[in-house]
């Protein structure tokens, strides 16, 4: 049954063949049944393995549907891929997600503007000649000739621009996120004159390339949205990154939709559509527990590694109170109920290990222990669940903000490692806070209020002074963030 | 196909994936970024057709590279998914206490 479908589909590969349509739809249908798996993490890893069905069907219909004139070579090259891609994802550390994502969200954009390309060099293999008059050049006058559709062409020209700058965007965010270059903003003057300049010049060639379809249109597109991409990027600052990573996962699925249309095929276009919502949404969610405008975040300029030039004017002149690890241990041993409030810091010291330790000991003691994460919490959106899940920290112990929030005001202990920004209250009070606005978790309304910094010199990204150090019931724990869990938990054990 | 008939799909399917991406619970938004790059990678196809057909060897190679690309971004999307979303467990405690939402 399937074989005489396949041969059907095979003798009639170029003719719109029903079969084959309806083969990319089931893949299409099974990616969404991929996004809709993570709903629950009980039903995640079905979903997971949707996805993979849905990409076999794809690629299969693909080989088993075209004359192929290179299959030892395309299957060497998926296996070149395929090693680097599994040992890769084998080999990462949990902490290095946010760049592995940002390294592959580079490629899905590589690849668009290579098929792109290929589409505009081989255009009878991709189905999309027309008949048309063509400028022959050299005096030869215009011709009728077969010429690629103009409809196809915008969709080439967008697709290629789209997966440029999803490259070299994702490539600065990549250097950004794993260290290999400053997280500091880089600000060149009269940026934003360059960026709409840019893009203003790659949709007039675009709409340009529809009446002539030279070479040197879709080069100069291609150079341009190259360009345009490493621009966008480098102003934005390294604790923006959440939202960056995710407006370049939008962009990688605009791409291949963008490819989609131009190949007129069902499971590229529904794949692009899910992909770019799901991005657009990440980068809203993002956008909106740090109360800030998308277009302010894109504007860049907001937040270094390092955070200087804050509002916080005499900082370290305030009283505060330094606690010890034995402080620490005492204090929780003794509590009805502690959260635990991680941030980036704690993805930094690689702290998740041991305070799922110190968690434990704690419930052994009858403590109930809560984590609380915020939406910005980390470089990417979910990367402390990931990092407590790796801990094997159970998820229904692990909340998320708005479920939490209330819950502060009856909890003995909140113990800070790692956040800052999450937890200062100028976010609800000042309004000339930088931070003024975002959603933050109430710490100062619990009765006592741990705080692991390494020192009191430093501030959060945002470069803004914090009022919950200076509380009456802070004690701040000045230290690495493993060690002094290390050194909590060493005190809790005994 | 038609370029209507084309954009209904299009259009439809974002309608979808604002649905369905909104379900996702934002515990598993890394597992959601990491599945959506494995699947963004069906960019394959685009790519094996130009290096399936003889007509030019310059697309050809461009479609060879870009199966390259795809295919890091398949096997290690799909894999790295797989490794996040094994590690998330629920509470090994047997008595399953009531947890007001």
């Amino acid at each position: 049954m399937l074989s005489s479908v396949l041969a059907v589909a095979a003798d009639t590969a170029h003719a719109v063949n029903p079969w084959v349509a309806f083969a990319y739809l089931v893949a299409g249908v099974c990616f969404i049944l991929a996004l809709r798996g993570l709903s629950h993490p009980t039903t995640s890893r079905q979903g997971n393995r949707y996805g993979m069905v849905g990409m076999l069907i794809a690629v299969v219909t693909t080989l088993v549907t075209h004359d192929i004139a290179s299959l030892p070579e395309i299957l060497i090259a998926i296996a070149i891929g395929g090693a680097i891609g599994f040992v890769t994802a084998r080999k990462i550390a949990m902490t290095d997600m946010p760049q592995l994502v940002a390294a592959f969200h580079s490629l899905v954009g590589m690849a668009a503007v290579l098929v792109g390309w290929a589409a505009y060099l081989n255009p009878g293999a991709f189905g999309i000649l027309v008949p048309g008059t063509l400028d022959m050049g050299g005096g030869l006058g215009v011709g009728e000739q077969m010429v690629i559709s103009p409809v196809s062409r915008v969709e080439m020209g967008l697709g290629i621009a789209i997966g440029a700058i999803t490259f070299s965007g994702s490539v600065i965010a990549f250097l950004k996120l794993a260290g290999k270059m400053s997280g500091a903003p880089i600000m060149l003057p009269g940026r934003h004159v360059i960026n709409l300049g840019t893009l203003a010049a790659i949709l007039l060639l675009t709409a340009y390339f529809t009446q002539d379809q030279s070479l040197w249109i879709i080069a100069a597109v291609t150079v341009l949205a190259f360009i345009i991409g490493f621009l966008l990027i480098i102003p934005i600052g390294g604790a923006d990154m959440p939202v960056v990573v995710s407006m370049l996962n939008s962009y990688s699925g605009w791409a291949a939709a963008a490819m989609g249309f131009t190949l007129h095929n069902t499971a590229m276009i529904i794949t692009g559509a899910l992909v770019g919502a799901s991005g657009a949404i990440l980068s809203y969610i993002m956008c909106k527990a740090m109360n800030r405008g998308f277009l302010s975040v894109i504007a860049g300029g907001f937040g270094g590694d390092s955070g200087g030039g804050g509002a916080g004017a005499a900082k370290t002149d305030r009283p505060w109170k330094r606690g010890s690890a034995e402080d620490a241990a005492f204090m929780m041993s003794q509590a009805e109920q502690v959260i635990i409030i991680p941030g980036y810091g704690m993805a930094v010291a690689q702290a998740q290990h041991v305070l799922r330790e110190m968690t434990d000991l704690l419930k052994e003691k009858g403590v109930t222990v809560k984590f609380a994460i915020h939406p910005v919490a980390g470089r990417m959106p979910g990367h402390m669940n990931v990092l407590l899940a790796e801990a094997s920290v159970p998820y229904d112990d692990v909340f998320e903000l708005e479920d939490i929030n209330g819950e502060f005001a009856q909890t003995d202990v909140a113990f800070i490692i790692g956040a800052n920004d999450v937890v200062n209250p100028a976010a609800k009070t000042d309004k000339s806070s930088p931070i003024y606005g975002m959603p933050v978790f109430d710490v100062d309304k619990a009765k006592q209020v741990f705080f692991i910094k390494r020192s009191m010199g430093g501030v959060g990204y945002a470069g803004v002074d914090n009022d919950v150090f200076y509380m009456d019931q802070t004690m701040m724990l000045l230290s690495d963030a493993k060690k002094m869990v290390e050194e909590i938990n060493k005190a809790l054990a005994d | 196909m038609d370029f209507v008939a084309i954009l209904s799909i299009f259009v439809m399917a974002c309608f979808v994936g604002y649905y369905v991406v909104w379900s996702v619970t934002p515990a598993l938004h890394t597992p959601l970024m990491a599945v959506t790059n494995a699947i963004s990678s069906v960019i394959i196809v685009g790519a094996l057709i130009a290096a399936a057909n003889a007509g030019s060897p310059a697309a050809k190679w461009l479609g060879l590279i870009g199966i390259v690309l795809a295919s890091v971004n398949i096997f290690g999307g799909f894999a790295v998914t797989e490794r996040m979303l094994a590690m998330y467990k629920k509470k090994e405690r047997p008595a399953p206490k009531a947890e007001g939402k």
